[in-house]
């Protein structure tokens, strides 16, 4: 694992994420308020559909096409159409900036 | 892809999950892929797509209410000649009204309340004779591949059109023998071939339970109408779906009826109606079906703001469902004879490049 400087904090509003391409791949890095933050991959497990433009409520990431929900804190799904979890990573901020541990 | 290939339309095609189609859509790319969206600014989006419980919880308890109420006064008035336009509405009410339920629920974007979603999901489910784990599965491949022909099993125009079913559906006499059989065929264990095409294997238990429930339900109103000596039991049980599922199928089938097949732009083969708010309470604001199917996250309560949103970009809404009819039947009645003919809308000036096919693929 290498810790990455992903974006600036302030680059993402409050409940809400940002689509983060790293090595190859493809990572949602959320916030939730202040400097709560987390980071997972960026496609749904249900069909591969990219994260960016789902909505965050709370804790819980909804897909953009078929409302398949994970909890962005664990990757759990959380219910059809979702079965599969979706990878997490650690990330936090420091000085403003997002860190986020990947692969 | 392009203009030419849409209007090379193979007369022998199957609509069948598991038959040739299938293999020609994902072999052309068409299967899971990236549609075209009209841009909205992530800010407004976000704004469109938060949710609330409040607007589905008043249309819920008026629904719910209403029903109460006509299936009561259908109750009372059973032996009078009273009682036949109190069950016409009971009828829309039950079968009309459930499918727009089914369907926002199932998305879950009607309530913010999870629990609330599943609940009236599963109620609605069941008035509109669907197996709620199947229909939820069957309706996430229907967002997939919209209207793609051998992937979606949602396409109710077919083509050249079954005007005879289409027609006899208008009373449910195809559609519910149709949706029992399925319910019996769950109930035993089984799944279709196109069902097993779509329900993931973790989930045929959940089908199956569901499944049976159903099946006690329907048993237990068929034993009330032998004990009481009367149909009134499944008059207000079962039978509705018969009686009152017409007017879902005048506001339904002008979702797609006519427009095109295998594209990846919503503008082309979805269509918004523009309709009063009696329609729209009962059909849900499913009226603004184009834009549903660009941005499903979107909430019932917010499609008008949406399609305000996107309608620079999209062909021009059908000013009524008289509009909307009057723009169908000559097409449907043509495609008997030339089942290539289909509804080509006009985009306006500036708008996006409708997209055809496969992105890379030329768009004409």
């Amino acid at each position: 694992m290498a810790e990455i400087d992903a974006c600036g904090l302030d680059e993402i509003d409050e409940e809400d994420l940002l689509r983060f391409d790293h090595g190859g791949h493809s990572y949602a890095i959320y916030r939730i308020t202040g400097d709560e933050v987390y980071c997972t991959d960026g496609l749904c497990t249900h069909e591969q559909v990219h994260l960016e433009d789902g909505l965050v409520m709370e804790h819980v990431i909804e897909c953009p096409r078929h409302n398949g929900r994970f909890d962005i804190r664990t990757g759990k799904a959380l219910g059809a159409p979702v079965c599969i979890d979706l990878a997490t990573y650690p990330a936090r901020v420091v000085n403003g900036r997002v860190l986020v541990d990947l692969p | 892809m392009g203009l030419m290939k849409l209007i090379t339309f193979p007369m022998d095609r199957s609509y069948s999950l598991t038959g040739p189609e299938a293999q020609k859509a994902v072999a052309a790319g068409l299967a899971n892929a990236d549609w075209y969206r009209t841009p909205v600014d992530r800010k407004r989006l976000k704004a469109l797509m938060q949710r609330a419980d409040g607007p589905a919880l008043r249309d819920t308890a008026l629904w719910l209410g209403l029903l109460g109420a006509t299936g009561a006064a259908g109750i009372a008035l059973w032996g009078s000649g009273w009682a036949v336009p109190v069950f016409l509405v009971y009828g829309v009410l039950y079968a009309s009204a459930a499918d727009s339920r089914w369907h926002e629920c199932g998305h879950g974007t009607a309530f913010r309340t999870r629990w609330m979603n599943d609940v009236v999901y599963q109620i609605a489910s069941f008035l509109m004779m669907r197996n709620p784990v199947v229909w939820r599965w069957s309706h996430a491949r229907h967002h997939t591949d919209t209207i793609i022909v051998g992937r979606d099993p949602e396409i109710s125009g077919m083509r050249p059109p079954q005007l005879i079913v289409i027609g006899l559906n208008f009373l449910g006499l195809v559609s519910v023998p149709q949706s029992f059989a399925a319910l019996v065929r769950n109930a035993l264990g089984r799944l279709a071939p196109d069902e097993a095409d779509y329900v993931p294997d973790s989930e045929r238990p959940k089908a199956v339970r569901a499944a049976r429930i159903h099946m006690g339900i329907y048993g237990a109103t068929l034993i009330a109408c032998i004990a009481a000596g009367s149909i009134l039991p499944a008059m207000l049980i079962g039978l509705p779906r018969f009686y009152g599922i017409w007017l879902l199928l005048v506001m339904g089938l002008p979702q797609h009826l006519g427009l095109a097949e295998d594209v990846l732009d919503h503008r082309l083969n979805s269509r918004t109606v523009h309709m009063n708010r009696v329609l729209r309470f009962v059909y849900w604001n499913m009226n603004y079906h184009m834009e549903h199917h660009m941005y499903p996250m979107v909430p019932y309560h917010r499609l008008p703001d949406l399609h305000e949103a996107v309608k620079h970009d999209c062909p021009p809404a059908a000013r009524s469902l008289w509009a909307a009819w009057r723009e169908i039947v000559p097409c449907v009645v043509r495609q008997l004879r030339d089942p290539h003919h289909f509804i080509r809308p006009q985009l306006p000036p500036g708008a996006g490049a409708p997209r055809y096919g496969p992105m890379g693929q030329a768009a004409e």
